[in-house]
């Protein structure tokens, strides 16, 4: 007969009393999944700096962050298609969403958002939309790309070519509505993904009102982060382009490009550092509540903090992901080399973060008296240890670049002066 | 040319009505709130009939198994195991005769060990039954050799 | 604890509710008559661990009756073996979920082994049978985003295999852990109190199977049950009461040390 397998049971090794349907069922891509939302929501609160609190100097950046956190947008869902044992019905979140369940709330939420930033986006790049679908439709024998590229742009104008002064003032007044609307939605959809874990009763380590703050907090680090990163990498590559061939069609200098670079880098690590206090303090109180409180759970939730997970935590998360860039963007004379560095490790302590919480909640039992190991699955031997594995988060890590390589072609980040 | 703005919204509530008529052919009738609240209510109806029908595997009536099989049946009454139903042993009788025409008898050392290796827990009934060391008390052998099931008193030795 | 009173407040309101909403008749309720038989049904468990052995055949049969593929590590119900020592330590282990019983002293502790308790050391030990709880307000149910698990209206909680994502979310709302993903039909799968049998008037495999009647299953709501009668008049605990789930599973014997 052959052995038929449990779902958890090929990761999970299990260690003095646990109940015997206990299993690690919440894996890597529960791990993946709110650290991407967290990406989105933070990649859209930095580009609502500047279109709603008008900081001129992120200009460049806040475009930029907004056709990002679209690119991440459809990512945010990915995690859970792959981890859903009957991903087929998904679906049915959307058509029988039950509101007491926090995940329920997602099918809304995340629509809602979706819907807000392409309206924003449309606002932003209508006027590019209109010039460029305006200059290919006069333009005579067009190739086969063109023509698609007419399609499209003709199409997503929506049939309003008004770019008088007077309608683009209007589109900024909305672009700034919409990003206003857009901040507490964009902490909404993160919220709840900290409130799905905070609100589980049955487990010791995520109940807690300060999950969904807390997980606000990071997000928007980890997305200022994974932003500034981003922006780096494109504009390195755009200063090896510029280099080459002269002139090019950015008109711009390597020199240029590397002053704007830097200035916008320094400004916005500022507002790194502060959400990064903001993440930390919350943290660190929810830690010194439970240890002072010390109710029931406290034991075995001591045996994991200081025991099982002390390298996970404190090491890896606080130590490498926290003080370290924390330090490193505090000292004077920030340069890019430096910034990459801080940036990485503060989305990889990020990531430490959302793994502390999802695995670390699940590695002790519901007896309060066994502990369960996650083996990440590494070598995937089928679809399942694919799926909840390794190269699953991997797949899940690539395509938001896939997918803003692909929206660049219609939406182009760096325009330069024609958009706002 | 002034409402423009509202033009993607128009598109957005295009979707959404898509959704809400899709919605509509998707979602099963009974679905809905059935039961004394939404919370923990709301689900497809047609589902605890579905439950109700689930197949019924063992009968746990001796009384079924007594007609064909009474001189077993009458030595069990007689023993201490008669607390035991027959289909603990023999497995579930589901259609049997017709379906399935034979029921496999498990013989293993296991099934008597489930009682009868000793435990001295004091709190339990365990320490009651009459057990043995199964590492001891002849390991290679099946107990229904000197045993009989049916009347398992040391007396009925076979 | 349920007191008489409780109860004669719970049957008045029982009868009360379909009196008064029948007053309020909408096309949605014609379509389903059954919402107004008046429910007279909540099904309630009994577990008396002190005439639990540890055979575990409440757990084959279980497996047997309910699908659940018998030889993989996941169970409807399941039974513990708690074991203290002189020196004060607990042990405890459900191998299998005692699926072949309890044939040997050594305590199953995953991992790390098996540990030898001899004899003389045991100061206190007992088994403890496990089962779903049917919470009067279960989390699990709470937390399913599509309406696919639900509390039927005599109080048992089933699962939609056909509505299921499998997104394990009630798996992780459950304080109890009876929920898992089942192997075959990869939704999540819990104990029913054999919901296809006690609608037939039939018992649970689990308490048919139990040869030392240490499990039993009745109707709270009818007074003559004997179930209701040892809820009403012995001394009785439930599991986990600080969840507030309010679970339906009484247990008589129960010791702190369960977990």
């Amino acid at each position: 007969m052959i052995p038929i397998e449990v779902h958890g049971e090929a990761w999970t090794l299990k260690e003095l009393f646990t109940y015997p349907n206990e299993y690690i069922y919440w894996t890597i891509q529960i791990v993946m999944y709110p650290f991407m939302t967290g990406l989105v929501a933070g990649a859209f609160v930095l580009s609502s700096l500047y279109h709603v609190f008008g900081i001129k100097q992120l200009k460049d950046m806040a475009r930029f962050a907004l056709v990002f956190s679209f690119a991440l947008l459809p990512v945010a869902p990915l995690p859970l298609l792959f981890h859903l044992q009957q991903a087929q019905r998904n679906i049915n979140v959307f058509m029988t969403p039950h509101f007491t369940s926090a995940i329920a709330a997602f099918g809304l939420v995340f629509a809602t958002y979706g819907a807000l930033v392409a309206y924003e986006i449309w606002f932003v790049y209508r006027e590019h939309l209109v010039k460029t679908a305006l200059s290919l439709r006069d333009k005579a024998d067009k190739t086969m790309s063109e023509n698609v590229r007419y399609f499209v742009n003709n199409f997503l104008t929506f049939g309003a070519y008004d770019i008088s002064e007077e309608a683009i003032a209007r589109d900024e007044k909305s672009v700034k509505l919409l990003a206003s609307i857009g901040i507490p939605i964009a902490c909404f959809l993160h919220g709840y993904a900290g409130f799905i874990f905070g609100s589980v009763k049955a487990n010791a380590l995520w109940m807690t009102p300060l999950m969904p703050v807390i997980f606000i907090m990071s997000a928007i680090v980890s997305g200022v982060a994974l932003c500034m990163l981003t922006y780096i990498i494109v504009m390195e590559l755009r200063k090896l382009l510029a280099d080459r061939k002269k002139p090019s069609r950015f008109h711009v200098t390597p020199d240029d490009l590397k002053s704007a670079e830097i200035n916008e880098i320094k400004l916005t690590s500022r507002y790194l550092l502060l959400f990064m206090i903001f993440a930390i303090s919350l943290e660190l109180l929810d830690l010194i509540f439970r240890g002072y409180t010390a109710v029931k759970s406290w034991d075995i939730l001591r045996s994991v903090i200081y025991g099982k997970d002390f390298a996970n935590i404190f090491i890896l998360q606080y130590l490498i992901g926290n003080l370290l860039p924390f330090a490193m963007f505090l000292l004077p004379g920030l340069t890019i080399r430096r910034t990459v560095i801080g940036t990485l490790l503060v989305l990889f302590g990020v990531f430490m973060m959302r793994w502390n919480v999802v695995i670390g909640g699940q590695s002790f039992s519901l007896t309060f008296a066994g502990y369960m190991h996650y083996v990440l699955p590494v070598i995937p031997h089928n679809m399942e240890t694919y799926k909840e594995g390794v190269f699953g988060a991997l797949t899940v890590m690539a395509t938001p670049y896939v997918l803003f390589w692909l929206l660049n072609k219609i939406f182009p980040v760096f325009i330069g002066e024609t958009s706002h | 040319m002034k409402n423009y703005v509202f033009r993607p919204l128009y598109v957005i509530i295009g979707l959404v009505i898509a959704v809400l008529i899709f919605r509509e052919f998707y979602v099963p009738k009974d679905f809905g709130t059935h039961g004394e609240s939404y919370m923990y209510g709301w689900h497809r109806k047609g589902n605890e009939e579905e439950w109700k029908a689930f197949k019924v595997k063992y009968r746990f009536d001796n009384e079924y198994c007594k007609d064909c099989h009474s001189d077993k049946y009458e030595s069990l009454m007689q023993a201490p195991h008669a607390i035991i139903k027959c289909e603990n042993c023999h497995g579930p009788a589901l259609d049997h005769p017709s379906d399935p025409p034979k029921l496999v008898v498990d013989k293993g050392r296991g099934l008597c060990l489930r009682c009868h290796s000793s435990l001295p827990y004091p709190q339990s009934d365990r320490i009651n039954i009459r057990g043995i060391d199964p590492d001891k008390h002849n390991p290679d052998m099946e107990c229904s050799m000197c045993h009989n099931p049916h009347k398992p008193s040391l007396e009925g030795l076979k | 604890m349920i007191t008489r009173r409780d109860l004669i407040k719970v049957s008045i309101a029982g009868a009360a509710v379909p009196l008064a909403s029948a007053k309020i008749i909408s096309a949605a309720d014609t379509l389903f008559p059954e919402r107004f038989e008046k429910q007279n049904i909540r099904w309630v468990f009994i577990v008396d661990t002190k005439k639990c052995v540890g055979c575990g055949m409440c757990v084959k049969a279980c497996k047997d009756e309910n699908e659940v593929p018998y030889d993989a590590n996941i169970t409807r119900t399941w039974v513990e073996r708690y074991v203290l020592t002189k020196d004060g330590q607990v042990f405890a282990d459900s191998p299998k979920g005692a699926r072949d019983g309890f044939t040997g002293k050594k305590i199953d502790r995953g991992e790390k082994g098996f540990h030898d308790i001899k004899d003389e050391e045991i100061q206190k030990a007992f088994f403890v049978p496990k089962l779903c709880n049917q919470c009067e307000s279960p989390p699990c149910v709470q937390v399913c985003p599509v309406g696919a698990t639900y509390k039927t209206e005599d109080g048992v909680v089933l699962v939609d295999r056909k509505w299921c994502i499998g997104c394990g979310y009630c798996i992780m709302a459950c304080p109890y852990g009876v929920r898992f993903f089942h192997p075959v039909h990869r939704v999540a799968e819990k104990c029913n109190f054999c919901y296809h049998r006690i609608t037939k008037g039939m018992k649970t495999a689990c308490v048919e199977a139990c040869p030392f009647d240490a499990r039993m299953i009745g109707n709270i709501k009818d007074p003559d049950d004997p179930v209701t009668k040892i809820i009403q008049n012995e001394r009785i605990a439930v599991l986990k009461e600080e969840y507030g789930t309010n679970p339906q599973v009484y247990y008589l014997g129960m010791s702190k040390e369960v977990r």
